[in-house]
C-alpha cells in the first residue's frame, strides 16, 4: 500500500506499514456525520409525528411514543397545491435543460473546435455572466420583462413577466455560461482528427456536430444535466421575481407563500419540506456519479 | 497553428486577429462553405445573443439607473439623471445599508475563515483509504443538493422558539420547561445579532460540504509521488500537505476561493424565507430585490446597490477569468 498522509495535526509519523488503525479519525468523523445528518433525521422523525403528540403536548418534540403515520405528507401535499406546483417546475425545468445543453454544446463545439475571432473573448464574457450575483441584473431585468411582447401560447398576457417562459430565458442565459465553459474543456480533449475525418468524408459542420461531436460528449452532458436539473429546480429567486400569478410558482419559489401557512406547525413543516427536498435527493443517490462529475468538470480541468 | 490548413483550431490560436485584417487573414475559413459559415455563425450567435440580451445589457442598464431618479412610473423619457445622488444617499441616508453591507462581509468571512477550510479538513481526511468514505462522503455532501429555501426550511425545525429541536432538547435535559416557554425561550431567529449568526451556521451546514466535493476531486488528482517523495525526504504530514499537496491544488484553490466569494454575495434565498430578511438578517440583496418588489418602487436607488454589488463581485471574477483563461491564451 503507499503511505497515506495521517490526518492534519495528527504527529503521527508516515511510514505506511507502522500505521495505527485511525480510531481517532473514525470517532471524529462519525461525529461530524452525525452532526450533519441531524437536521434531516429530526425532520424525518418530526414529519411522521401528529402535531397533538408534539406541540400541544408536554412531552414536546424531544421524545418518544405517540402515533407515527404519514398523515402530516397527505395535508402537505394538499393544502400546498404541491401537485400543480410540482408541474410548473417541471414546465420550466425540461425545456430550461433542453434549450441549455442545445446552445452551450453548440457555443462549445465553436468555440472548442473552430478557429474564429471572438471564441476566448466569448468564453470569458459568457463565464463571467454566469458568475455575476443575480441581484445586479434584476432591477433592469424586472422591468425588460415588464416591455417585452411575446406570443400566445408562451405568454397569457402578452409579455415575458410573469410566465413560465421568461423563467426558463432567465435560466437558460445564466447557465449558458457554466454549461458552455465546462463542455468546451470537454471538446478540447477531443482529438481533432475526429473533425478532419467527418470533413474528408464532406459532413458539414452542423452534421459533424449533431452526428460526430454531440454523441462524444454524452458523458459531460450528462453530468450537467444531473446538476443543472438540482439548480433549476431549487430556483428560489427567479420565481418570487418574476411571477406573480400564486398558481405558476414553481414548487422551490411556492415555499415562500406557504411558509406562513407551515409556521405554526413544525410538523407540517417537515413533511413539506421532505417532499418538495425528494426529487433532488432521489437524483443524488441514483445519479452521485454525473453529480459530482458535473461540479468536478467545470473545476478541476479549467 | 494558424497555418493550419484544416478547418479547426484551439481558441488560443485565433485570438489575437483583428476583425478586418484583410483577405489573408480569412483563410482559416476557407475550408468551409458559406453555408458551414452560417451555420456556426448562428451556433454561437443565437446563445450569444439571448446570454447579452438577458445579462450583459441589464448589468449596463444597472449602472445607467444608478444615476437617474426614476421610479418606473411613465416612459423612458421621464429619467432625470442626477448623478451620484442616489449613492449620497446610500451611504448616508438609508440606515438599512451599512448593516446589510457588513452582514455580507460577516458571511463572506465566515464561509471563508470557518466552513470552506472545515470542507477541506473533511477532504483531506476522507481522501485517505478510510473505511466507509463513500458513506462520509454522501453524508457531508446530502445538505448540498437541497435549495437554500429548504435550507431555510430545516433551520425552522431546529431553531424554532418552542417548537424547535435545539429548545425541545434543552428541556428534555435539563428537566426545565422554561426553555420552550414563550417569553423565556430563547428565539434563535427571531433576536438580531444572533439570528444571523445561526443563519451562517445553516448555511455553512451546505457550503462545506461543496467545498468537501471540489477539493476530494483536486486531491484525487494528486500524483501519490509527490507525497511518497516527500514523506521519504522526512516531512510530516502537515509538512507534506501545506508545503507539496496545497501548492498542486492551485487551480481548485481558486475555485473554491471564487465560489465561496460568489455565493456569500449572491445569499438571499435562506434569509428571504424565514423573515424576508428584516429583523437583522439584511443582505445587500435582499435590499435590492426589495427596491423592486417592495410599495416604494425606487429604480434608481436600487441599481445603485446592485453596482455597488457588482463592483464587489467584479474583483473575484476577474482574478478568476485571468486563472483559467489566462493559461489558455498563453
Amino acid at each position: 500500500m503507499t503511505p497515506t498522509p495521517a490526518p492534519l495535526g495528527s504527529r503521527q509519523v508516515v511510514t505506511g506499514k507502522r500505521q495505527r488503525p485511525h480510531y481517532f479519525t473514525h470517532a471524529f468523523l462519525i461525529v461530524v456525520s452525525l452532526i450533519w445528518f441531524l437536521p434531516l433525521g429530526w425532520a424525518v422523525y418530526t414529519s411522521l409525528r401528529p402535531y397533538g403528540d408534539t406541540g400541544g403536548n408536554p412531552r414536546g418534540y424531544f421524545s418518544i411514543g405517540g402515533a407515527y403515520n404519514f398523515n402530516n405528507f397527505v395535508n402537505a401535499w394538499n393544502q400546498a397545491d404541491l401537485p400543480l406546483h410540482f408541474l410548473q417546475t417541471a414546465l420550466v425545468v425540461v425545456p430550461a435543460l433542453i434549450l441549455i445543453l442545445t446552445f452551450s454544446s453548440m457555443v462549445a463545439v465553436a468555440v472548442s473546435r473552430y478557429s474564429f475571432k471572438f471564441n476566448l473573448a466569448l468564453l470569458m464574457l459568457f463565464t463571467a455572466g454566469n458568475l455575476l450575483p443575480q441581484q445586479v441584473v434584476i432591477v433592469p431585468l424586472f422591468r425588460l420583462y415588464l416591455a417585452l411582447p411575446m406570443f400566445a401560447p408562451l405568454s397569457d398576457n402578452g409579455i415575458w413577466y410573469d410566465q413560465l417562459f421568461g423563467i426558463v430565458m432567465i435560466h437558460l442565459a445564466f447557465q449558458l455560461g457554466f454549461c458552455t465553459f465546462v463542455l468546451s474543456n470537454y471538446f478540447k480533449q477531443i482529438p481533432k482528427e475526429i473533425n478532419e475525418a467527418a470533413f474528408v468524408d464532406g459532413a458539414s459542420v452542423w452534421r459533424t456536430y449533431r452526428s460526430v461531436l454531440l454523441p462524444l460528449a454524452r458523458p459531460a452532458l450528462a453530468a450537467l444535466a444531473t446538476l443543472e436539473f438540482t439548480w433549476i429546480y431549487n430556483d428560489f429567486f427567479w420565481g418570487i421575481l418574476l411571477l406573480r400569478t400564486g398558481d405558476k410558482f414553481p414548487v422551490t419559489s411556492a415555499l415562500n407563500n406557504l411558509s406562513g401557512q407551515f409556521f405554526t406547525d413544525n410538523n407540517l413543516l417537515a413533511a413539506g419540506s421532505l417532499i418538495v427536498a425528494l426529487p433532488t435527493l432521489i437524483v443524488y443517490f441514483a445519479l452521485q456519479k454525473h453529480f459530482v462529475a458535473g461540479l468536478t468538470l467545470g473545476s478541476t480541468k479549467g | 497553428m494558424s497555418s493550419s490548413s484544416v478547418p479547426y483550431a484551439p481558441p488560443a490560436a485565433a485570438g489575437g486577429a483583428s476583425p478586418s485584417t484583410g483577405r489573408k487573414r480569412r483563410k482559416r475559413f476557407s475550408l468551409l462553405t458559406r453555408r458551414d459559415k452560417l451555420t456556426l455563425g448562428l451556433m454561437v450567435g443565437i446563445p450569444a445573443f439571448i446570454h447579452i440580451f438577458l445579462i450583459w445589457l441589464p448589468t449596463i442598464g444597472s449602472i445607467v439607473l444608478s444615476f437617474t431618479s426614476w421610479n418606473g412610473i411613465g416612459g423612458l423619457d421621464k429619467i432625470k439623471f442626477i448623478g451620484f445622488k442616489n449613492y449620497e444617499n446610500l451611504f448616508s441616508n438609508y440606515p438599512p445599508f451599512w448593516p446589510a453591507f457588513e452582514n455580507n462581509l460577516i458571511w463572506l468571512g465566515a464561509f471563508l475563515l470557518i466552513a470552506t477550510p472545515l470542507g477541506m479538513l473533511m477532504a483531506v481526511i476522507l481522501d485517505q483509504n478510510i473505511k466507509g468514505t463513500r458513506i462520509y462522503q454522501s453524508v457531508l455532501y446530502m445538505p448540498v443538493v437541497l435549495s437554500l429555501a429548504i435550507v431555510g426550511f430545516i433551520a425552522q425545525l431546529m431553531y424554532s422558539p418552542n417548537m424547535g429541536f435545539i429548545n425541545n432538547f434543552l428541556v428534555a435535559v435539563t428537566g426545565d420547561p422554561k426553555w420552550t416557554a414563550s417569553g423565556t425561550a430563547i428565539d434563535w431567529l427571531g433576536t438580531p445579532g444572533l439570528n444571523f449568526a445561526m443563519v451562517l451556521i445553516a448555511a455553512g451546514w451546505r457550503h462545506v460540504g461543496y467545498v468537501m466535493v471540489l477539493y476530494l476531486a483536486g486531491l484525487k488528482s494528486v500524483d501519490n509521488t509527490l507525497r511518497e517523495a516527500a514523506a521519504i525526504d522526512g516531512a510530516n504530514a502537515r509538512q507534506t500537505f501545506f508545503r507539496v499537496v496545497f501548492p498542486v491544488l492551485a487551480p481548485i484553490n481558486v475555485v473554491v476561493l471564487v465560489v465561496t466569494i460568489i455565493e456569500s454575495l449572491r445569499a438571499f434565498d435562506i434569509v428571504y424565507i424565514i423573515n424576508k430578511g428584516l429583523n437583522g438578517l439584511g443582505l445587500l440583496s435582499v435590499l435590492i430585490t426589495n427596491n423592486i418588489l417592495g410599495e416604494a418602487s425606487l429604480i434608481g436607488f436600487g441599481s445603485a446597490i446592485a453596482v455597488i454589488l457588482l463592483l464587489i463581485s467584479i474583483g473575484p471574477i476577474i482574478y478568476y477569468l485571468a486563472r483559467t483563461m489566462g493559461r489558455e491564451a498563453e
